[in-house]
């Protein structure tokens, strides 16, 4: 039988793995986009998980929304990385300190 | 007569507000001829007013103009007061003012600012018209704080040299000492008698006699406090022994300011406050006896130290001084009239050696010192009348019934000292002797120096610079040199004075005629039993029985003034014309008597040690520990220095990568969160 734990469990792998993806990645910054869509879905299982497991349809619902936003995130993320890339040549994550203080 | 006094008044102020904000737009010619031309309608206006009051058609009266401060008990109004006292002072100042005003023209001829001096000049003499015509003790502050200001601007004039804004630091600053009493003795004043006005506080002073009031822990009589407080305001503006260092250093001003307000109008302000409050002072006898004292010691300590002046308008300053001491005791003994009189013709002669030196500085090239003049009677003739005009007054020449103007103000002070019969008036009289003889000493050595003898222009650096300098500049048309003499006179340089302009002369030669019969024609009603009571009419505390002592005086008394003065003349003529080497003698035999004299009895280097040395000190120490190294240190400065400390460090912590910021986060995350997990709750 799957219980709650499990898929907490597999959440909790999924976002520590998008987490780590986003500290230890320093070639690539659609790996780490990448890994922010892990930490996503991470969340997501968990929404799901709960409200099945309450029988609260709201959770549910929420993933929904949260789906959306990622897809949108995902664009123009993606957006600013082609514009990125013209700009720099490179979409190497060490390259991009120009916000260094 | 309303609008009469009105225009008086303040013409003078919308000429200065015109010459001073519009001189840019309508230029220097026109601010000129607004500030002169309201003078000289001043002037015209206030001969009638003068002339009414002596042949006593003329009522005294009160103008409102507006109310001013009304606040509780205190209800001051702008008011101007006419009356005979008025009507004097209205005379000397429009009358020297519009002199000076036109002197100025020829002057400051070069000057690059003439507007801002001539609004300068009006301004100055509004504020000392609302002085003189001040109906209460409020009002005349007004003015004679207007008169300092306008004293300090025109002391600061050359705002570009150092030594000009220094003195004029130094005359605001001791006038401040002088004003501080001043305004204490205003707060006395409206403390005691619940008011500021004039006469109503004269009109109540004698039922104060003998009242106590409490001041610095101690009871003291309350009329006696009140006149000295007021007194030491006048000490600072009439620079009286004391509070006199400002006046010699005023003299960094042009001329024509030191003529007009450090010679005939500023400080004259003090002796004319003394007599408007002639029946306060009459209440306290002590109070007297001081002004006496301190007029009778001006007198003697500034005769003294002009005696060995070098510099033309110095001497003319410290003879100014002493005149005022002269006034000062005749108020002292109570004779009011005899003070006035002297204070009106005093404006008329001094007035006139002032703008007489100016000439002859103009003539020399802005040479001041005399050790380089000499020889110049023949070379700028009008100037060396017009001087001498001004020396015969001031020396007191005259013999029963005829004699110059300081003749007869002199006399009457002297004699009236005499008569008075108590202690310090007789001790005032001795001193007053005495300092006319050195009045009569350094003025004919003024003379002596500066018109005779030989020329010895060539030692001055201002005349070489004239020869040598800027030949072809518009200075020129005052001096010039001709190289195409084969030998020049020894000792000229090869330097031509030339006489000045007739906006020059003008004044000079109205100012002799003052100097000359302004004592024969209006002796009798200032000072005289007879018209005095009459023309005066209450204005001043004047003693009739005074004036009738003044007759009884042993004849040895009268002819003192003349005796002490033909000595000082002949002194003089001997030490230089006579013997020109008899000075240098006589100060290598007393060489320390010279260097006290030089150094002006060591006022200044005595008021450097007690007040501005600890001042410098309090102040360095304030400065350098209190605000630098405390506040600052410690404060804005402190705080500063963390601001960019803590930003250097915190700058490494920006990396500019994302994951290094996303590091963080998720530690912060994870502090939060166990923080709630374990210890909260």
């Amino acid at each position: 039988m799957i219980s709650l734990t499990h898929y907490l469990t597999v959440a909790a792998i999924l976002f520590t793995i998008g987490v780590l993806g986003i500290f230890l990645n320093r070639r690539n910054i659609i790996l780490m986009l990448m890994a922010i869509e892990l930490i996503l879905l991470a969340v997501n299982i968990n929404l799901v998980a709960f409200s099945a497991f309450l029988g609260d349809l709201t959770g549910q619902v929420f993933a929904m929304f949260v789906l959306t936003v990622a897809a949108a995130e995902a664009a123009i993320g993606l957006a600013i990385l082609v514009i990125f890339f013209r700009r720099r040549g490179s979409i190497a994550v060490d390259d991009a300190d120009r916000m260094r203080g | 007569m309303d609008i009469t006094i009105q225009l008086i008044v303040f013409l003078p102020l919308v000429a200065a507000i015109i010459a001073g904000l519009g001189g840019r737009i309508i230029g220097k010619t026109a601010s000129k001829v607004v500030t002169t031309g309201a003078l000289l309608v001043g002037a015209a206006l206030s001969w009638p007013i003068f002339f009414d009051f002596l042949s006593g058609n003329a009522q005294p009266m009160v103008i409102d103009v507006a109310e001013w401060i009304k606040s509780g008990d205190l209800d001051v109004t702008w008011a101007l007061r006419v009356d005979a006292l008025t009507a004097v002072m209205l005379v000397v100042v429009t009358t020297v003012s519009s002199l000076v005003h036109l002197y100025s023209w020829g002057y400051m001829e070069e000057d690059p600012s003439q507007p801002r001096f001539f609004a300068y000049l009006s301004l100055f003499s509004f504020a000392m018209l609302m002085l003189v015509t001040a109906d209460t003790l409020v009002q005349m502050f007004f003015g004679w704080e207007g008169v300092g200001l306008a004293s300090y601007l025109l002391i600061g004039f050359w705002y570009h040299k150092p030594s000009a804004n220094a003195a004029a630091l130094k005359a605001f600053v001791v006038n401040r000492v002088g004003d501080f009493g001043f305004s204490l003795g205003i707060f006395g004043t409206f403390l005691v008698f619940g008011t500021v006005s004039i006469p109503v506080i004269l009109e109540a002073a004698p039922s104060m006699a003998g009242s106590t009031i409490g001041f610095a822990g101690m009871r003291v009589d309350t009329m006696t406090l009140l006149c000295l407080l007021l007194f030491v305001g006048a000490m600072g503006k009439s620079a009286q022994l004391g509070l006199h260092t400002w006046l010699p250093d005023a003299m960094e001003g042009p001329t024509p300011v030191s003529a007009l307000i450090h010679a005939a109008t500023m400080v004259t302000a003090g002796v004319f406050m003394v007599c408007r409050l002639s029946p306060m002072f009459e209440v306290s006898p002590d109070a007297l006896m001081v002004v006496t004292y301190v007029g009778a010691a001006t007198a003697i300590f500034a005769a003294t130290v002009g005696t060995v002046q070098n510099d033309i308008k110095r001497v003319i300053a410290y003879s100014t001084c002493s005149q005022l001491g002269y006034m000062f005791f005749a108020a002292g003994v109570g004779a009011y009239g005899a003070a006035m009189f002297h204070l009106f013709t005093h404006a008329f002669f001094k007035a006139l050696l002032f703008l007489g030196a100016g000439s002859v500085i103009h003539a020399m090239h802005h040479e001041q010192d005399m050790r380089f003049y000499g020889a110049l009677r023949k070379e700028i003739p009008l100037t060396f009348w017009a001087m001498v005009a001004g020396t015969l007054a001031i020396t007191g020449v005259g013999i029963w019934g005829f004699g110059f103007a300081g003749f007869w103000s002199k006399d009457a002070i002297l004699e009236s000292a005499f008569a008075a019969g108590s202690v310090h008036g007789t001790i005032a009289f001795w001193i007053g002797a005495f300092a006319a003889l050195l009045t009569s000493f350094y003025s004919w050595r003024l003379i002596f120096l500066t018109f005779f003898g030989k020329a010895r222009w060539v030692g001055s650096e201002h005349i070489q610079h004239a020869l040598h300098g800027h030949h072809d500049t518009p200075d020129e048309e005052h001096g010039d040199s001709s190289h195409s003499k084969a030998t020049p006179p020894e000792g000229t340089a090869g330097y031509h004075p030339h006489e000045s302009p007739w906006t020059i002369l003008v004044p000079l030669a109205l100012l002799s005629l003052g100097a000359i019969a302004a004592g024969q024609l209006f002796h009798d009603y200032f000072v005289e039993a007879e018209h005095a009571p009459e023309f005066w009419r209450g204005s001043v505390a004047f003693s009739e029985h005074l004036a009738h002592a003044m007759h009884e005086v042993p004849m040895w008394v009268r002819y003192t003034p003349l005796a002490v003065m033909l000595i000082g003349l002949a002194i003089a003529y001997r030490n230089y014309i006579a013997k020109p080497d008899a000075p240098a003698a006589f100060v290598a035999m007393f060489p320390s008597v010279h260097r006290f004299l030089m150094h002006k009895w060591y006022f200044d280097e005595l008021y450097d040690l007690i007040f501005i040395r600890p001042a410098m000190w309090l102040g360095n120490l304030l400065w350098k520990r209190g605000d630098e190294g405390t506040i600052d240190r410690f404060g804005p400065h402190g705080a500063a220095f963390a601001v960019g400390v803590g930003n250097k460090v915190t700058a490494r912590l920006q990396s500019g990568y994302v994951y290094s910021y996303a590091l963080v986060m998720m530690l912060g995350l994870i502090a939060a969160a166990s923080w709630v997990f374990w210890w909260a709750s």
